[in-house]
């Protein structure tokens, strides 16, 4: 029910938007973003985008992931 | 998939599962709280990467599920009168209510309409002035954004056809309510879609009054096991708190527009939780000022007694208090084609999930 999918903006109408998920164009209500723009990746629920995803953090968490091994204390 | 690929990566999944095994010394009980984890644990066989002191129990995470019978009651009461659209999410229509469904409102000529968003309903409505367009709105902080949306919208474009009836909850009480009955946990796996809109400072309750650990987590195999590996350390340190691991998602603030949003159209009431009773300050109901969309204000009905399936064990699994392979119903007189009660409608609810995934 909380499920959330994470797509990309290609265009903007309004409130609206057209995400694309995984190739599949679908609409997304913008009203709970701030400043979206075409190319942000944001997170679809129920018909409305809630968060932007955070490009940065998501590099970040894979290298801390990656780095497994090398040195465990890098996890916190 | 772009944020979901990168972190299905099994090699990075094993070498996490030897880190938890390295560091972990006592029993440990984490609950998730979400029906989105409920599902990953299972469909990405997460318990068979833990050691076997690692327990990980389902709890009031699954909407649909918690839910109270009353609420479904009253949908059907709605779903009978003339000149009224039900829009819903897809698995509510299933769950049985006290003599009948939805589905079976729905067999016998309501019109009862699966919806995907919560806009559709905006839209039946405009496109069917001459009828009652009411929405049910079930789900956590994830979703009463969305249905504040179509409020607003429905405001903003002065309808006068469209209602919602609300069920929607909020997460920290029935979390504390949990900790309260004695359910023996040393940690939550705590929602990650319902974080990224309120941020993580409502559970610091968690750590500072119960001294138990919390991490709020992502739903793909890695995320659930780094934010077990990150449980794991802060038990066995021995340093309860609140972390983020869903960081691409989940800010500590949490998405403000949405909050502020969801805050001007609800307010807090107390609320029925299947399994649990009334829970003070759990729900959501819409403010006075928005009363004009209150189905349950502007469309009353009778609803008819509840009477709660027998023998159905679905409000304690709900508290992680029985497997649901401890209930007798289960595959027997309830399966997924038959639900007898709700954990087994939504394909999200424990009993469903362990139906679908084999578990026995």
């Amino acid at each position: 029910m909380c499920l959330s999918i994470p797509g990309q903006i290609i265009k903007i109408e309004g409130n609206m938007a057209e995400v694309s998920v995984n190739g599949t164009l679908v609409k997304a209500g913008l009203h709970l973003l701030d400043n979206p723009s075409p190319g942000d990746y944001v997170l679809i629920h129920s018909g409305i985008a809630i968060q932007k995803i955070d490009e940065e953090e998501a590099k970040e968490t894979l290298r801390i992931l990656n780095s497994l091994g090398d040195s465990p204390s890098l996890f916190l | 998939m772009k944020y979901v690929d990168e972190f299905r990566n099994q090699k990075l999944s094993r070498l996490l599962s030897e880190q938890i095994h390295a560091i972990v010394k006592k029993e440990i009980r984490l609950m998730e709280v979400c029906g989105g984890h409920t599902l990953s644990i299972h469909r990405f066989g997460i318990p068979e990467l833990l050691p076997p002191s690692v327990h990980l129990l389902s709890g009031p995470g699954c909407p649909v599920c918690v839910s109270d019978i009353r609420f479904i009651d009253h949908a059907i009461a709605l779903a009978r009168l003339d000149n009224v659209i039900i829009t819903t999410f897809g698995d509510l229509i299933r769950v049985p209510g006290s003599t009948s469904s939805l589905e079976k409102e729905k067999s016998s000529g309501a019109d009862v309409r699966v919806i995907y968003s919560s806009l559709d309903a905006i839209e039946i409505a405009n496109q069917n002035p001459g009828k009652k367009v009411v929405f049910l709105g079930i789900g956590f902080e994830t979703t009463a954004p969305s249905t504040a949306v179509a409020v607003m919208t429905a405001a903003q474009e002065h309808l006068t056809n469209y209602f919602v009836l609300s069920a929607h909850k909020v997460m920290p009480p029935v979390m504390e309510a949990l900790i309260d009955e004695g359910i023996l946990i040393d940690g939550y796996i705590a929602p990650g879609h319902v974080s990224t809109i309120t941020g993580s400072a409502m559970y610091r309750f968690i750590p500072e009054k119960y001294k138990l650990a919390v991490v709020i987590s992502g739903f793909e195999p890695l995320d659930l096991m780094q934010s077990i590996y990150m449980l794991v350390r802060q038990i066995e340190e021995g340093r309860p708190a609140v972390e983020i691991q869903y960081r691409r998602a989940v800010r500590p603030e949490g998405n403000p527009k949405a909050k502020t949003l969801m805050n001007e159209i609800f307010e807090l009431r107390d609320d029925w939780w299947r399994g649990f009773g009334i829970i003070p300050a759990s729900g959501l109901a819409l403010r006075k000022k928005y009363r004009q969309y209150d189905a349950s204000v502007m469309l009353p009905v009778s609803v008819e007694p509840p009477i709660e399936p027998k023998g159905c064990l679905c409000g304690l699994v709900l508290k992680g208090l029985k497997k649901p392979v401890e209930c007798k119903l289960y595959k027997t007189a309830c399966t997924p084609d038959h639900p007898v009660g709700a954990c087994m409608v939504s394909g999200e609810g424990a009993c469903a999930t362990y139906y679908r995934y084999g578990k026995e």
